[in-house]
């Protein structure tokens, strides 16, 4: 480990503990904050990474969109306290070694390749103008086809949560039966 | 110029090795846990690794397609999110739990 800058590391570091918390907290409610938490983190780091639209864009989809919606459904369901049974311990065990196990193959593959990275960075790279002519001249089919993905999930989103009476009458049944 | 010049700093490898390991923890996580809305989470957290894998090799290189790239992902993932969450709470309307091990049975 050569001399890396001090933000970098302290970053890299919060990241990480924040995505380890979002997986073994047991409370769900903190489990959402930390994955806040990390999306922060990451916002920064690419900011430090010149992409500054990408930062705000990350900012404001995943931390003030999605997890909003995510925060807002554990309320709705009322699952803010522990409900999740006990799992076995081998069950995490398992869970570990296959995790581990990918880590370990993809940093082996990665130092048998060797490293073969030109540096280029270009000024500006980050910014709206750039991104947006790239991305309404050479990406602009793919641009409007996710156009139409938003509009097959907006319909997909409010056809699944809308509520039938036919499903009502089933769940009474089976609670009565159960 | 960015807070600090970074480029010049940090080898690309670093961003590799961080992104890898954040990606493992979601794996970990989705493998590990039962409640469906974590799973969720977790499959959130490895989307957000390989952005900022795309972002790092964007501009380390010059090249801005990876910035589009996580642009498109950030889009999926918000789609994902939204049918996943409306799935999420049509089985905890069937089930009264979210527990993942419940939906073992698919018998209509």
């Amino acid at each position: 480990m050569q001399n890396l800058p001090i933000p970098f590391l302290v970053l890299s570091f919060l990241t990480i503990l924040s995505a380890l918390y979002v997986v073994t907290s047991k409370n769900p409610v903190h489990s959402v904050l930390a994955l806040i938490f990390t999306f922060f983190t990451i916002s920064a780091h690419y900011v430090l990474l010149n992409a500054q639209f990408l930062a705000i864009v990350n900012l404001i989809v995943y931390a003030g969109a999605i997890m909003v919606l995510f925060l807002f459904v554990l309320m709705l369901l009322n699952l803010s306290k522990d409900t999740e049974p006990v799992k076995s311990n081998w069950w995490g065990i398992a869970a570990a070694i296959s995790a581990g196990s990918l880590l370990l193959i993809i940093t082996a593959a990665f130092q048998v390749s060797g490293e073969a990275v030109a540096k280029n960075p270009v000024e500006g790279l980050g910014l709206v103008k750039a991104l947006g002519k790239v991305l309404f001249t050479r990406f602009v089919v793919p641009f409007e086809l996710t156009g139409i993905l938003f509009l097959a999930a907006m319909v997909g989103a409010v056809l699944l949560g809308k509520r039938e009476k036919g499903n009502d009458v089933l769940i009474s049944k089976e609670e009565s039966k159960g | 110029m960015s807070i600090l010049n970074i480029f010049n700093q940090v080898e690309i490898s670093h961003y590799i090795y961080l992104s890898t390991v954040l990606f493992c923890i979601g794996l970990f996580g989705v493998l590990f846990r039962r409640n469906a809305i974590i799973l969720l989470m977790c499959i959130e957290l490895m989307l957000n690794a390989v952005n900022l894998l795309f972002t790092a090799f964007s501009s380390y290189m010059g090249d801005s397609d990876g910035q589009i790239f996580v642009f498109f992902i950030m889009v999926v993932a918000a789609a994902e999110a939204a049918v996943g969450l409306a799935i999420l709470v049509l089985v905890y309307r069937h089930t009264r739990s979210t527990d993942v091990s419940f939906l073992d049975r698919l018998k209509g």
